[in-house]
């Protein structure tokens, strides 16, 4: 294997496969979880398994961690890379029992085998039930954890997820996102997973990528890219933006959570968790509305100071606007406001203007340490 | 009596295992493979199922006779050409039950699909692993199917047997000659014992093949 000096993950695929046009060349970070995302048929997939060498175009380059894994003619085949890869699908195979499902990598990757221990991950994805069971009677989203665990028992260095839990009803995704979450955080493996859900996204990632028609369109951290007023995702009608927090205090004699983002501090109902702990929320453009004095009397409890960064015309009759809390200056934290164009002509709102938000509700995301 | 049902029985069953053992290369390179030109080796697998068993059995002489190059192999070799021993038997009985053993192995190694084998891929397993780990325990079914079919269509084999074995008592008289000369001797009771038994043998392995294949194929899906 070749090496070179960058420790990122350094991806250049382009060509025709399948008629259809790849021509990605992105940087990712090689920790934290990266979501892959776009609209279908946008080549996320392909992507990803071109990563994994699955598939090949004509011009490729892969690096993982100052290892080449691909470059020109030199082509390391997939059983070499030490990838962990989890299908739509969880494809267990039918012929082997749960317990035999989750050593066949193990058993194939040699001085890696022992990198993650088999008992903890048994205890992080709640396997230990399953063990003698036959692959034949899980549910969905026990087969997609058996999945997960015999993709990571194989040593990988890095963990690529193609849509793990598409295939999987409402149900089965509540129950098994809270593995997910626990999954993440305890382990130091980089994932990359593909996916076409923003809430997946939220909850899950650290860095985002989008795709669209074989392209990258943003790359970067997630509350940056989601808070771009710019890009198709800010057009949906449930456009919302990630922001992280820290918990101050709680209440408890109106029990409201107060926690500080960059620039201020916001009020949120309920006990969020931990004064402390790092949380994730997440605010809905269409639930910021916007004023030019601060509101005297309103019942709106986060009202805040904020500078207008970027104004985005939707078709139709409304717009994005790209705010940063605080009125010193443009270091706060980021979220979009949806307000209609009428509003943004009487008022008169500018790039620059200092301007109230107010945010009507704030809804947390999964926990992040 | 007990000779053509001996004789009859071991070359079913060692034409089964050499289709086996040729036919799952051949059935996997067929499922698998994107050469333009595999419907056309697929073809000539498939080529005795409609080809008149006397029309082969007349080119097989011809190929297996001592004065063809293959025949002159073999004397050099063995000392005698094919055609009239039990060795000729098993060659002309291979292409004959081909096609009943390698198709239900395609069609296993084809239902599989990608899937599967980009998993094991995925999980360090080389083409040869993944091959033995993966594709042989999934195909069961249609390996199993392949192999009855193929022993017991070798069992029904009357035709080319005629043409390159004939009739030598002991050696290359099989079953079904064996009824066909005792109804030609007139042998009504000798005729009736070994047609039923074939009956009954053709009755059960058609049976046990479709309870096999329920139970298989529910264990596998």
């Amino acid at each position: 294997m070749k090496n070179t000096q960058s420790k990122e993950i350094i991806a250049k695929f382009s060509g025709s496969l399948d008629q259809f046009d790849l021509s990605v060349d992105v940087t990712l970070p090689a920790r934290g979880v990266t979501a892959l995302f776009g609209r279908s048929g946008c080549g996320k997939t392909t992507v990803l398994r071109c990563l994994a060498g699955l598939s090949r175009v004509d011009r490729g380059y892969l690096s993982v961690k100052g290892k080449v894994w691909q470059d020109g003619n030199y082509f390391l085949p997939t059983p070499k890379r030490p990838v962990g890869f989890v299908f739509q699908e969880a494809s267990l195979f039918p012929h082997l029992s749960v317990d035999e499902n989750l050593t066949f990598g193990q058993r194939r990757a040699g001085d890696r085998a022992n990198i993650i221990s088999r008992d903890d991950l048994v205890e992080l994805l709640g396997l230990g039930a399953l063990m003698n069971r036959s692959t034949h009677h899980l549910s969905g989203g026990e087969r997609q954890r058996v999945a997960i665990g015999r993709a990571l028992l194989s040593g990988p260095e890095l963990l690529l997820m193609d849509e793990p839990l598409a295939a999987l009803d409402r149900l089965s995704k509540n129950e098994i996102i809270p593995y997910l979450d626990r999954l993440f955080k305890t382990l130091d493996i980089p994932m990359i997973f593909v996916s076409h859900d923003t809430e997946e996204v939220e909850r899950l990632a650290d860095h985002m990528v989008i795709m669209d028609r074989g392209k990258i369109v943003s790359n970067g951290l997630l509350s940056d890219v989601l808070s771009d007023p710019a890009l198709f995702i800010a057009e949906g009608p449930k456009t919302s933006s990630v922001i992280e927090v820290e918990v101050v205090s709680f209440s408890e004699v109106d029990k409201i959570t107060e926690v500080r983002v960059e620039g201020g501090r916001l009020q949120i109902p309920g006990q969020l968790s931990d004064v402390g702990s790092k949380q994730r929320i997440s605010i809905a453009a269409n639930d910021v509305s916007l004023a030019k004095e601060q509101p005297s009397e309103t019942t709106i409890l986060n009202v805040l100071p904020a500078r207008i960064l970027d104004i985005h015309l939707l078709d139709g009759a409304r717009c994005n606007l790209l705010l940063s809390i605080g009125h010193q200056n443009e270091d706060g934290a980021r979220f979009l406001a949806r307000i209609t164009q009428r509003s943004l002509r009487k008022f008169d709102f500018a790039i620059g203007h200092n301007i109230y938000a107010q945010v009507k509700s704030v809804s947390m995301v999964g926990a992040k340490i | 009596m007990w000779d053509p049902i001996w004789i009859t029985v071991k070359l079913a069953f060692i034409t089964t295992v050499i289709l086996l053992v040729l036919g799952t290369p051949v059935g996997w390179w067929l499922a698998r493979s994107k050469a333009w030109w595999k419907e056309a080796v697929a073809a000539i697998v498939a080529l005795p199922i409609v080809l008149p068993p006397t029309v082969m059995g007349f080119y097989l002489l011809i190929a297996l006779g001592p004065d063809s190059p293959i025949g002159q192999i073999t004397t050099e070799v063995f000392g005698r050409a094919l055609p009239f021993t039990f060795a000729g038997l098993v060659v002309g009985s291979v292409i004959y039950s081909m096609p009943f053993v390698i198709q239900p192995i395609r069609n296993a190694f084809e239902a599989i699909g990608d899937r599967p084998l980009e998993v094991a891929a995925t999980l360090r397993a080389s083409r040869l692993d993944s091959f033995f780990s993966v594709a042989l325990p999934m195909a069961r079914p249609g390996l199993l199917t392949g192999a009855v079919l193929g022993f017991a269509h070798t069992v029904g084999e009357f035709g080319v047997i005629l043409m390159i074995g004939g009739n030598i008592p002991g050696e290359t008289k099989v079953l079904s000659v064996a009824i066909y000369d005792h109804v030609e001797a007139l042998e009504w009771g000798q005729a009736h014992i070994l047609s039923a038994g074939l009956l009954v043998f053709s009755f059960l392995v058609i049976l046990s093949m479709m309870v096999f294949e329920k139970r298989l194929g529910r264990r596998l899906r």
